[in-house]
């Protein structure tokens, strides 16, 4: 299929065309409403429709809280009266809504990939190890919160933490750990209504990615590196952080990647167990879709597809240099 | 074997024990170790999710409520053979209840979870509270002077039969089953079922968007892993960024769109092949386009990794040897292509029964898929119980699927990208 031979005959050569054709329609219809949202993102109009009424920053200066007080408003009508700029991007005050729910999202997403990549990696040492009782079962345990329809998980998770929450917080009252957390941090460590809840259970979420891109990463490492190892007298641990760890960091790391970006786009498990002080990035679109379209909206789906451009390329390198890797041990 | 005949001595190591007993000893300290590596993971996913989940099931059977407020009268009722109705001792108890719920301002509460066994338990309870404290012996006549529905026998055999601290009422109904008045199982009547159409409706929704995928993958798939390797990479970019873009983005992309005044409506209007705006949105072609563009990824990369492990010398063999090209890609090519589409098809059905954003946001009240269903529960119905039950039998249904990718594609050989 990959090219038409010169002897095709028309059936052969019409199929041909008809297939790509199709293909095309096809990778086009993928693409297609990624290209269609990013533009309205720059409406200088609060619509979302074309044809577009003309260009704007305004709905970046509001994601990013750029027009915070009134001077800066003013001082932006003036400069768009006397004809310096041909846009005013602040017609009004910004809130700060949404820059505040990215600081939360990236708090959630960096600390749950931390905790989900760190167990996950050395789960996946052990699973890619040896065999032992009840092996299947477990990694089927631990593939689960993949496949479990999410709003089930949350509802769970809803119970749990309000049944679990008081003896909780009791005990970090008991031993000082609020203490010390209201000093360092200006918040107590609790589960309903908190970001530590919330990384938690994007933590579950993140875990069977880790375990099964590093596992398969550790499936095509050669054990006789570490044998080598230690036979000219590494300890195990210095033969894990000189062979293993290096070997594959690749796999690790882009476990670690799809950890973050799951918890970063994640939204049903906010739903249900995030106050309004807790809100994230995808939580403040759902509202929003939900409520009214507002370009604002665009302007975070231009810079998440912007992100995913820069996670896609990552991955891509990683992948790569995995490849190197291990082109240099066969 | 004749050396090992020879020596009446086993092999041992150098130390002296014996080979045998030091590989197992090795062995064991392996396998230890292995599960040491697992354990604190697995402990993590124990306490927060499979807790929870169990949490979750166990609330879906809770009854506790019942046998807490009404102490006196569950205690009493169980000795009754529900004939007619209870003896004197069940209405003393009643009276009690009634006068300490009344007192606790907890009677509505018990009313709620009865009313749903029964309609008119809340009302009655409610009422017969009010008038407690002029109940007097024999509470009999004083309770059915109170209130005439108290000489309804089946009030007193709901009750006997939601005594206990667990019930499976809420499991029933979230299947459309009931207790009859005999206390039988059977289904409810047409006009109350609900949950088993919707169930329906989410497992056909997901075969129509795994149908989809499917036929829009499979052409994808085959043209990636046959064109030359720079070309398929280079296309390849189109399904993985999708994959890799916010689920939020690509539905409102969605609703960009398809609503009334969107994109594609605005062209059709335009190039004038139609008036009115088409619906699009908030229905059904909605839902199920939006999914299919959120899920084709997971379709397309499993195939495209079985396509590409096809040896093409083969289609080149059943074409020397005569079938014509439509044969040959449908005798020899599509069948090796099997495990793909069971890997990709399996997935896409599992992850779209368990799908809400899309739904939630693009569909409209006749496209309720179950996930919904528990949210509604949940947050707007306020019944939590009924809730978690939905969420079992759903939880369920995906377990099934879940043990047939496992059993059929090997949860080993899940990839990523």
């Amino acid at each position: 299929m990959s090219a038409l031979p010169p002897y095709a005959s028309p059936l052969e050569k019409a199929w041909f065309w008809t297939f790509r054709i199709g293909c095309g329609l096809i990778l086009f219809f993928l693409i297609a409403p990624i290209i269609a949202v990013v533009p309205l993102s720059f409406n200088s109009q609060p619509y979302f429709t074309y044809p577009m009424e003309g260009f704007s920053w305004r709905w970046y200066y509001d994601f990013f809280d750029m027009c915070s007080t009134q001077d800066i408003v003013a001082d932006y009508q003036m400069r768009f009266d006397a004809g310096e700029i041909s846009d005013n991007p602040c017609p009004q005050t910004t809130s700060g809504v949404w820059l505040s729910t990215v600081k939360n999202s990236i708090i959630v997403a960096i600390f749950s990939t931390l905790l989900a990549t760190t167990l996950g990696t050395i789960a996946a040492m052990g699973l890619s190890k040896g065999r032992f009782f009840g092996k299947g079962f477990v990694q089927a345990v631990l593939i689960s919160p993949m496949i479990v329809p999410l709003v089930i998980t949350a509802v769970g998770l809803f119970f749990f933490y309000s049944a679990a929450d008081p003896g909780l917080r009791g005990f970090m009252e008991a031993t000082g750990i609020n203490w010390l957390t209201t000093t360092l941090f200006g918040t107590e460590l609790g589960l309903t209504g908190s970001l530590m809840g919330l990384i938690m259970a994007h933590a579950t979420l993140g875990i069977p990615f880790v375990v099964i891109t590093v596992t398969a990463t550790m499936v095509s490492f050669n054990q006789n590196l570490v044998r080598a190892s230690l036979s000219l007298g590494a300890s195990p641990v210095r033969s894990f952080f000189k062979v293993t760890f290096p070997l594959i960091i690749p796999g690790i790391f882009s476990g670690g990647l799809f950890a973050f970006i799951t918890s970063f786009d994640e939204v049903i498990l906010v739903l249900f167990l995030a106050g309004p002080e807790e809100r994230t990035l995808p939580r403040q679109m759902f509202s929003g879709i939900r409520e009214q379209l507002s370009p604002t909206i665009a302007a975070a789906a231009g810079l998440l597809v912007v992100l995913a451009i820069i996670l896609m390329i990552v991955m891509e390198l990683l992948r790569r240099r995995g490849e190197r890797l291990r082109g240099i041990q066969s | 074997m004749a050396i090992a005949t020879d020596s009446s001595q086993p092999l041992t190591t150098a130390d002296g024990t014996p080979l045998r007993q030091s590989l197992r000893r090795a062995e064991r300290l392996n396998k230890l170790r292995a599960f040491g590596l697992v354990a604190p993971l697995f402990l993590f996913i124990l306490v927060f999710f499979v807790f929870p989940i169990a949490k979750l099931a166990s609330v879906s059977v809770d009854n506790s409520i019942v046998p807490e407020i009404l102490t006196n009268t569950v205690e009493a009722i169980q000795d009754w053979d529900g004939t007619d109705l209870p003896p004197e001792p069940v209405w003393k108890a009643m009276a009690a209840d009634l006068v300490e719920g009344k007192k606790n301002r907890n009677i509505a509460k018990v009313g709620k979870r009865l009313n749903f066994e029964k309609p008119g338990f809340r009302r009655l309870l409610i009422k017969s509270a009010r008038k407690a404290d002029k109940l007097e012996a024999p509470y009999k006549e004083s309770l059915i002077k109170a209130n005439k529905k108290w000489a309804d026998p089946e009030f007193w055999r709901v009750l006997q039969r939601e005594s206990g601290d667990y019930t499976f009422s809420y499991i029933l109904r979230a299947v459309d089953m009931t207790y009859s008045e005999e206390g039988s199982v059977t289904m409810v009547d047409d006009k109350n079922a609900v949950y088993l159409d919707i169930f329906g409706r989410t497992l056909f929704i997901s075969a129509q968007v795994t149908l989809t995928c499917l036929l829009l993958g499979f052409p994808i798939a085959y043209l990636l892993s046959t064109l030359p390797a720079k070309t398929g990479n280079m296309l390849m970019i189109f399904v993985l960024l999708p994959f890799w873009i916010s689920l939020l983005v690509r539905t409102t992309a969605w609703i960009v769109l398809l609503q009334d005044q969107g994109v594609i409506n605005s062209a059709l209007i335009g190039i004038g092949v139609i008036n009115e705006p088409l619906e699009l949105i908030r229905n059904r072609v909605g839902v199920v386009v939006a999914m299919t563009h959120i899920l084709l990824p997971f379709m397309i990369l499993p195939l495209y990794s079985v396509m590409k492990g096809i040896n093409p010398s083969l289609m080149r063999a059943a074409k020397s040897m005569g079938a014509n090209p439509a044969i040959a890609f449908w005798r020899v090519y599509t069948p090796l292509t099997v495990p793909g589409i069971g890997a990709g098809g399996l997935l896409v059905f599992i992850i779209s029964i368990g799908y809400y954003i899309t739904p939630a946001l693009v569909g409209g009240p006749k496209d309720i898929m179950a996930s919904q269903l528990i949210d509604i529960q949940m947050n707007q119905q306020l019944n939590w119980n009924m809730a978690s039950a939905i969420g079992v039998v759903l939880l369920a249904i995906t377990l099934v699927l879940f043990a047939i990718y496992n059993r059929l594609v090997g949860i080993d050989r899940m990839k990523m990208g």
